[in-house]
């Protein structure tokens, strides 16, 4: 008989293996930052430096960077947790593995989106994006990025066990962000136009609460069928 | 009932009636909407791409409900008939997007004078289209039958989940950036005229679709079955 233990046990088990071993493994952490700083620096070189064009684009220009950051950065997941064996014990352990998996995609948020959201300012003001929408951006960038990190873990867990997952990732996935970029870039843009912007980023709520509810299972699904292949 | 040996022997029954069904439509439909159908007054004869556009589009969004469906049994009850079924939607459904929208941009340039707009519809079409691409690309990365088939099942369904959201966030990213969209006239107003070679037309692309799912679905179930008995008879047979 197994002893009796706490539903929670495994989320919080897991969340602190996933936020430890990142600490340990810092470049994992500072490869997607590095990436949104890279790639949001090169547009001004592509469309010109015009503050006023820039300004325009700031908000599309920010999220899609965003998405990407979060998009590349999911690929690495369940990778290494697969290459090691530690999914197939995630599997094997008695806690539930909706639990283990949301644990991991929220530590994935805190790695990824959190940072992105705190350096989301520091871009906003390269950009040019007016200092009305930056409180805008970091509330959307919050909430959006927790979404996108779910819809990435259900990829990630598709894809974990091919050899080229990389780029199929980014094609199975990309297609699943787009209400989340629609309503970021929209929170920003009513901010910068002066509206009321508490409209979209209720929907970004919505949209993260639908997904924290119901990925988890899908993403649960696909690591089985992964681990299975 | 519902192995793929029983499938393959009563689809074989259904093929030539469903052919002559579908071709029948759409000849009538065609003929029809294209040369018998009165002229719009103001779209002149380029109105008539809708005979294909509009079927097209609805052949295209049922193709991803009949996939979804077929997964969720490939899911639940692991039948096999289902992945073959859900496995096969991916490719027709991909292509009559395509048809969709390509007819659709062929229809905008004399309409709207330019091939391309972003319009709500449009843009729904081309990510569902993205969506066709994605379940394709998964399932040919999986080595793998069965684990490919219960992969796509997972991601066809999260697609449809998500169909109806992304659909609605492009109506209102839409209505934000161009408040005044050129709209196709609506079905009830058209003229009966017009009207019923377009429902021909629509059921014809519906047999279109069955015709050749259940052909694609032959194909694929010998091939999958090819090690059994009945297939290695049936191929002595021949």
């Amino acid at each position: 008989m197994a002893a009796y233990q706490p539903v929670g046990i495994g989320f919080v088990a897991t969340l602190r293996r996933d936020l430890l071993l990142a600490f340990r493994r810092r470049s994992d952490f500072f490869n997607p930052l590095a990436f949104f700083l890279i790639v949001c620096s090169l547009f001004p070189m592509g469309v010109g430096p015009d503050p006023k064009q820039l300004a325009i684009l700031a908000p599309g220009i920010m999220w899609v960077v965003a998405l990407l950051a979060c998009l590349l950065s999911s690929d690495t997941l369940f990778r290494s947790d697969f290459d090691d064996g530690s999914l197939e014990l995630m599997l094997l352990s008695p806690s539930s593995l909706y639990l283990q998996v949301l644990a991991k995609t929220l530590a994935h948020w805190l790695l990824t989106g959190f940072p992105l959201t705190i350096l989301s300012p520091l871009l906003a003001l390269l950009l040019q994006l007016p200092a009305s929408g930056t409180v805008a951006m970091m509330l959307a960038m919050a909430v959006g990025t927790a979404s996108l990190s779910f819809i990435g873990a259900i990829g990630a867990g598709l894809t974990v066990g091919l050899r080229k997952g990389g780029l199929l990732l980014s094609l199975i996935i990309l297609p699943l962000y787009v209400p989340v970029l629609i309503f970021g870039v929209g929170t920003v843009q009513a901010a910068v136009d002066g509206f009321n912007y508490l409209g979209p980023l209720a929907v970004l709520g919505a949209l993260l609460a639908l997904a924290a509810t119901l990925a988890p299972l899908a993403i649960a699904a696909s690591v089985r069928i992964s681990v299975d292949n | 009932m519902g192995s793929p040996r029983w499938y393959y022997q009563i689809s074989g029954q259904w093929l030539p009636w469903i052919a002559i069904v579908t071709v029948s439509l759409l000849v009538v439909g065609s003929i029809w909407g294209l040369a018998i159908a009165p002229m719009d007054f103001r779209q002149g004869n380029s109105y008539r791409i809708i005979y294909i556009h509009v079927p097209s589009v609805f052949v295209a969004m049922s193709g991803y409900m009949v996939m979804a469906i077929a997964a969720a049994i490939t899911l639940i009850w692991k039948m096999k008939l289902a992945e073959v079924v859900m496995k096969c939607c991916a490719p027709i459904g991909a292509g009559m997007t395509f048809i969709a929208l390509l007819s659709g941009s062929l229809w905008g340039k004399p309409t709207w004078g330019t091939y391309w707009v972003w319009d709500a519809r449009l843009t729904s079409v081309l990510i569902l289209f993205f969506l066709y691409l994605g379940v394709i690309a998964l399932y040919e990365a999986f080595e793998d039958n069965i684990s490919a088939s219960k992969a796509c099942a997972i991601l066809s369904l999260v697609g449809s989940v998500n169909i109806p959201i992304i659909h609605w966030s492009v109506e209102w990213w839409n209505s934000l950036h161009q408040p005044a969209t050129l709209k196709l006239t609506e079905e009830s107003t058209m003229h009966p005229d017009m009207l019923y070679p377009l429902l021909i037309m629509i059921a014809g692309l519906y047999c279109l679709f069955a015709l050749l799912l259940l052909l694609h679905t032959r194909s694929e179930i010998l091939v999958r079955e090819r090690g059994t008995k009945w297939v290695k008879e049936l191929i002595a047979a021949k």
